[in-house]
């Protein structure tokens, strides 16, 4: 136990930029939505989001809203960042419920980092950052 | 049984002194790489001017942000006229591989005598911090906000994966970094060169948990250059030629862009990527893991280098981490001495180059810790996105 609480990195220190076939998915984070990008002819999930589905090679896609939950598949404690000397954040692997075999590279939250274990279940929560995007990021499932 | 390729030969090495971050200038990428150059050309037996080919990784850059140029070298060295110039795609895991490209161009007869070198200097962008400073784009949008700042952080979460499925812990790192460092002491361009205790590593700072300071590859500067010719060629020169037995360099899209993705199904995940790599290795070259006699594995992170273990089957899947605690990369003792110049950890890191370096000079038998009768080195490229490679020398004769 330690008394540290894992935070995402300060809102206006992350920056995105989106291209037309990642902006789908950042849009609908800015709605509180966790979508990811699916291949509209044979069904495969690919995150992040590129031009062609790598099974079929098809450029349609679709954006199915998930359960928001998914399990840590793996993790690591980061100890500072640039210009952030004393921050901790748990920079995670989420396997995403329903979107398999996409995972989204994030962080868990709103834990002490010694609690966090490969396999828990977590659930997404939307963390403001630059330019009014939003960042999904998960915490443990409270219920 | 195959007798491996054999139809070039490394002839020449060369290297700057090695240096702490910063500490190069005000030399530049150019002056550090000449110097290498020059020194593998003296270290053949041959003219600078008798260059004829550049097989570069890592696109040709000089670390983060530096680059080298063929023209550049031409110019400054007076080198005539080249007939190939040429690098393998992505980064560090191309080290091994450019030897590779070398030989592609000798063999095609495109050119005759090739140098592969490196130069680094981390004076405008640090390797611990170079995915944090990247400009933002869109697909790094889906991995820098997560904090893994660089290299070292997005591994740690791979050697995370390894101890949750195999039970790996921290003291199979330990004694990698503890055994490069012992490989470090007696050699007088090493940067570190006290011995790492057990309970310094446990001591040390968690940069990115499971990892701490000294899982990660130091941030030096330098430069190293390898001269590869025809094997006809080769006979003529200055030193006994050291064959190139297997070299290869690809992976499979499972492994990718590797930790910049993370969509590595479980056993890539927790791997090196290598393993295809080691396939087509033993392939050419009729040997197997058993046949090797010093293996010198590319180590920016010391977890990389237990998996690599796996992967080219010094030991099996899973298997890695009671492996090493056994003492069985040892350069004193061990079954498969691994990092016998002490490797980036402990000596210095010139992105692989090292590794290539004292694989030449265990072939030669001048290897400082030198493996007695050697007859097959491999040292690797590093795992990280594709290519990742690999590469076998023979006892020079």
């Amino acid at each position: 136990m330690s008394d540290i609480v894992a935070t995402p990195l300060p809102g206006e220190t992350v920056q995105i930029t989106t291209d037309p076939h990642t902006e789908p998915f950042w849009q609908a984070a800015k709605e509180e939505r966790l979508v990811a990008c699916q291949c509209a002819d044979c069904g495969h999930f690919r995150m992040p989001p590129t031009p062609f589905c790598p099974e079929c090679q098809s450029t349609e896609k679709k954006w199915p809203e998930l359960s928001g939950r998914g399990t840590v598949y793996s993790f690591a404690v980061v100890h500072g960042f640039p210009g952030l000397p004393d921050i901790t954040v748990v920079g995670a692997v989420i396997d995403l419920e329903g979107a398999a075999p996409a995972r989204l590279v994030t962080n868990v939250v709103d834990i002490d980092p010694d609690e966090v274990v490969i396999g828990m279940d977590v659930e997404v929560r939307f963390s403001p950052i630059s330019d009014g995007w939003k960042l999904p990021v998960f915490r443990p499932v409270t219920d | 049984m195959s007798n491996g390729l054999r139809d070039v030969a490394i002839v020449g090495v060369g290297a700057t002194p090695y240096y702490k971050r910063g500490g190069s200038a005000p030399q530049t990428i150019t002056e550090l790489a000449g110097k290498a150059i020059l020194a593998a050309c003296e270290d053949a037996g041959i003219s600078v001017k008798d260059i004829d080919g550049f097989a570069y990784y890592s696109g040709a850059g000089a670390g983060y942000g530096d680059k080298m140029d063929t023209a550049d070298f031409m110019e400054t060295l007076g080198i005539p006229e080249v007939t190939f110039t040429a690098s393998l795609t992505s980064g560090g895991g191309g080290s091994a591989g450019a030897i590779g490209l070398a030989r592609a161009a000798i063999v095609a007869g495109e050119a005759t005598t090739v140098v592969t070198v490196m130069a680094l200097q981390q004076q405008k962008q640090r390797l611990g911090t170079v995915f944090a400073a990247s400009a933002p784009n869109p697909t790094n949008s889906f991995l820098q906000p997560s904090g893994l700042a660089g290299p070292g952080h997005l591994m740690s979460v791979l050697a995370r994966r390894h101890m949750h499925l195999y039970g790996t812990t921290r003291d199979a790192f330990a004694e990698i970094a503890i055994s490069e460092r012992q490989n470090a002491l007696n050699r007088p361009k090493a940067i570190q060169k006290n011995p790492l205790t057990k309970e310094e590593y446990f001591n040390g700072r968690m940069i990115a948990d499971p990892l701490c300071l000294y899982d990660f590859c130091m941030e030096t500067e330098g430069a190293v250059a390898v001269i590869t010719t025809s094997v006809d060629r080769a006979k003529d020169l200055r030193q006994k030629p050291v064959p190139v037995v297997a070299v290869a360099h690809g992976g499979r899209r499972e492994w990718g862009r590797a930790f910049a993705w993370y969509g590595m199904p479980d056993e890539y995940f927790a791997s090196a990527g290598n393993a295809p790599i080691a396939k087509r290795l033993y392939e050419q070259s009729g040997l197997s893991a058993k046949d090797i006699d010093v293996a010198l594995l590319y180590d920016h992170f010391s977890p990389m280098v237990l998996m690599q273990l796996e992967d080219y089957g010094f030991c099996e899947r899973g298997e890695g981490g009671a492996f090493v605690e056994s003492g069985a990369i040892r350069y004193d003792g061990g079954s498969i001495p691994v990092n016998t110049h002490g490797g980036q950890l402990s000596e210095a890191y010139i992105i692989g180059m090292t590794h290539i370096m004292e694989a030449v000079e265990q072939m030669r038998g001048t290897a400082i810790n030198q493996v007695e009768d050697a007859e097959f080195a491999l040292a690797t490229g590093g795992p990280a996105s594709l290519p990742v490679s690999g590469l076998i020398l023979g006892r020079a004769a």
